[in-house]
């Protein structure tokens, strides 16, 4: 069975390679959507967040004899942690400087990670295993189903409309929308916007710490896993523009499935068709798909 | 937040003609640099030089107009590609092939810049950082690069059929000519009229656009000057080296450029050369320890910022009194 041409099992295979991408852009612009709303800084950093998310769940596994669900929970804590620890001592001083001063002092701190865990485990990966009960998979008849794929695009899918709810709907979400808008004033109404300024940094590296967990059955355990990823995911963030929490997850999976179609239909493009449709899309909307001009 | 903002680079001074101390401290230069090579090993210098061109070229950008080129490898390795092939594939003379890579590096900086002046701040980072990852994917797979080889025994040529670049002092003289040259434009650019607007531009956009300039076309100017003369410090770097590779193009180069001028003084005249020939005296002790090279590179980004954000210039210049 064919369509277009092209065999339906690579084209379904395809199709699911670029949703689980899709679920890494869509966990990662999240939270660095989520970040720069309230502290209009680009967390350069986001890509070793992702990385030490995964080599967390390796150490568990190995040092600890924690499994991959143990890691699930534990993980983002750890590395989330570790963010607000960076916040604490380094972030806090930057924000009355020039939003710039954020990205290059996260971008030393990405390359001092991954210089680190590149001294210590070398440049190639790690195995993770896939945990028992996620092995195998199904076959739906016009294509084979891995059991674990799945359980990521799912999981992921289920976190982002999670963040979105909790942003959206709840009270907490709702001081936190404000303090975006007017830190000052959500001050003033006695909310302890520093505290949450911190604990935002946390949440939205503790996403990139799950994406990594998530993705190291899938891509191996690897220091420099998230250098590349975190530019790819830089031009999502573009492309779908920061104002909006839906925003980001629609574009992150949107532009995962179309980079895996890419890969089927003209796979010498496929590294670099997120990059032109970011192109396109500041030609005809500069502010991003669903973003606000700020 | 707070309202009054750090902004990145020195301060708008009103500077008419060449200051008396910048001029001392341009000797000084012009003095250490020609007495070097017999001090130093000439290639390193040479090295060092076509980084310090990169790095005024891209201080012009962040130190001048406020805009933070987070991709301006593309420009020092495209140009670096396409000199390489012109002289090693075409036999062209070494002036042409230069000449070539900076004229591909302008339109490329055209291109590149027309949609990152589309967005502000970080935005812009994160497009120019995005649009030299789609040139650097583009150069993995063209055929005309070698891939993971690069451009390897690219010949230097005779310079306008006169001077045989192959003598390494020649070539020396030869570099040290191209960088003097780029240093005296952008000095010009930075104290004209033009250079004034785009420090307006830095402080205050809005401002700027309601005194009647048209902001993007200067903010375009501004980028498409940085890129041609990033892809003159990249074309010689190639004939240099006889070399054109992926390091140039990588993102890790584009972070190396904003390293030297962080590490120098955004926003200073001297700034960028001096921080240039600290990270390239840096590398090359620290090139045997491998992964240690990042890292050191991220703990003078991070001090930097965090402690000593005008650089080494910037702040002997507050020393001194003056700007440098």
């Amino acid at each position: 069975m064919t369509i277009l041409g092209i065999p339906v099992q690579a084209l379904f295979g395809q199709l699911l390679i670029g949703l689980i991408n899709g679920s890494f852009y869509a966990l990662l612009s999240l939270g660095l959507a989520v970040i720069f709303g309230l502290l209009n800084i680009i967390n350069f950093t986001h890509g070793a967040q992702y990385m030490m998310g995964a080599f967390v769940a390796y150490f568990l596994l190995h040092g600890a004899g924690l499994g991959y669900f143990a890691s699930l929970v534990i993980a983002p804590i750890v590395v989330g942690l570790f963010g607000i620890l960076i916040e604490r001592t380094m972030l806090k001083q930057l924000y009355h400087l020039d939003h710039l001063y954020g990205l290059l002092l996260t971008f030393g701190l990405a390359l001092i990670i991954q210089g680190l865990f590149r001294h210590e485990f070398g440049s190639s990966g790690l195995p993770y295993d896939i945990p028992p009960i996620l092995t195998g998979g199904t076959n739906l008849g016009f294509m084979f189903l891995p059991r674990y794929r799945a359980w990521v695009v799912v999981f992921s899918l289920v976190t982002c409309l999670g963040t979105w709810y909790a942003i959206e709907r709840t009270k907490l979400g709702a001081y936190l929308r404000a303090a975006t808008e007017n830190p000052a004033l959500v001050q003033a109404f006695g909310i302890n916007v520093p505290r949450m300024v911190t604990l935002t940094y946390g949440f939205g590296v503790a996403l990139a710490a799950l994406a990594g967990v998530l993705a190291a059955p899938i891509y191996q355990v690897n220091p420099l896993m998230g250098a590349d990823l975190i530019i790819v995911v830089f031009a999502v963030v573009v492309i779908g523009g920061m104002g909006s929490i839906l925003g980001s997850i629609v574009t992150g999976f949107g532009l995962g499935v179309i980079e895996g179609l890419t890969k089927v239909f003209y796979p010498e493009a496929s590294n670099t068709v997120i990059f032109v449709i970011m192109g396109l899309v500041l030609l005809v909307r500069p502010a991003g798909l669903f973003g606000r001009e700020r | 937040m707070a309202t009054a903002r750090e902004y990145v680079g020195a301060p708008a001074l009103a500077t008419h003609g060449v200051l008396a101390h910048q001029a001392v401290a341009f000797a000084v230069m012009v003095a250490l640099l020609a007495l070097a090579p017999f001090i130093v090993y000439p290639v390193f210098l040479m090295k060092a030089l076509c980084f310090a061109l990169f790095a005024c070229a891209f201080n012009l950008l962040i130190g001048y107009a406020g805009l933070l080129s987070f991709g301006h490898a593309a420009f020092l390795g495209s140009a670096g590609y396409v000199s390489a092939h012109v002289a090693k594939v075409w036999g062209m003379p070494p002036e042409v092939a230069i000449l070539c890579g900076a004229a591909v590096s302008t339109v490329l900086g055209f291109a590149i810049g027309a949609l990152a002046i589309r967005r502000q701040g970080i935005y812009f980072a994160m497009i120019t950082l995005a649009l030299a990852q789609l040139l650097f994917f583009f150069y993995v797979q063209a055929p005309f690069t070698g891939g993971e080889d690069g451009i390897q025994a690219v010949p230097r040529g005779v310079l306008f059929g006169l001077l045989d670049l192959r003598h390494v002092m020649t070539m020396y003289w030869v570099v040290f000519a191209i960088f003097l040259a780029g240093f005296l434009l952008i000095y010009r650019a930075i104290h004209s009229p033009f250079g004034q607007v785009l420090k307006s531009i830095r402080e205050n956009e809005p401002r700027a656009v309601s005194l009647g300039y048209k902001v993007d076309q200067y903010k375009l100017l501004a980028f498409v000057l940085s890129a041609g003369l990033a892809g003159v410090a990249g074309g010689t770097k190639a004939l240099v080296f006889q070399l054109a590779s992926l390091t140039d193009v990588h993102w890790s180069m584009s972070g190396e450029v904003v390293l030297m001028t962080l590490l120098g003084g955004l926003g200073t005249v001297f700034g960028p050369v001096v921080g240039a020939f600290i990270v390239v005296t840096l590398e090359n002790y620290l090139a045997q320890l491998g992964a240690w090279v990042t890292v050191v590179q991220g703990v003078i980004f991070v001090v930097c910022v965090l402690t000593f954000r005008r650089g080494v210039i910037g702040e002997l210049g507050r020393l001194l009194g003056k700007p440098l």
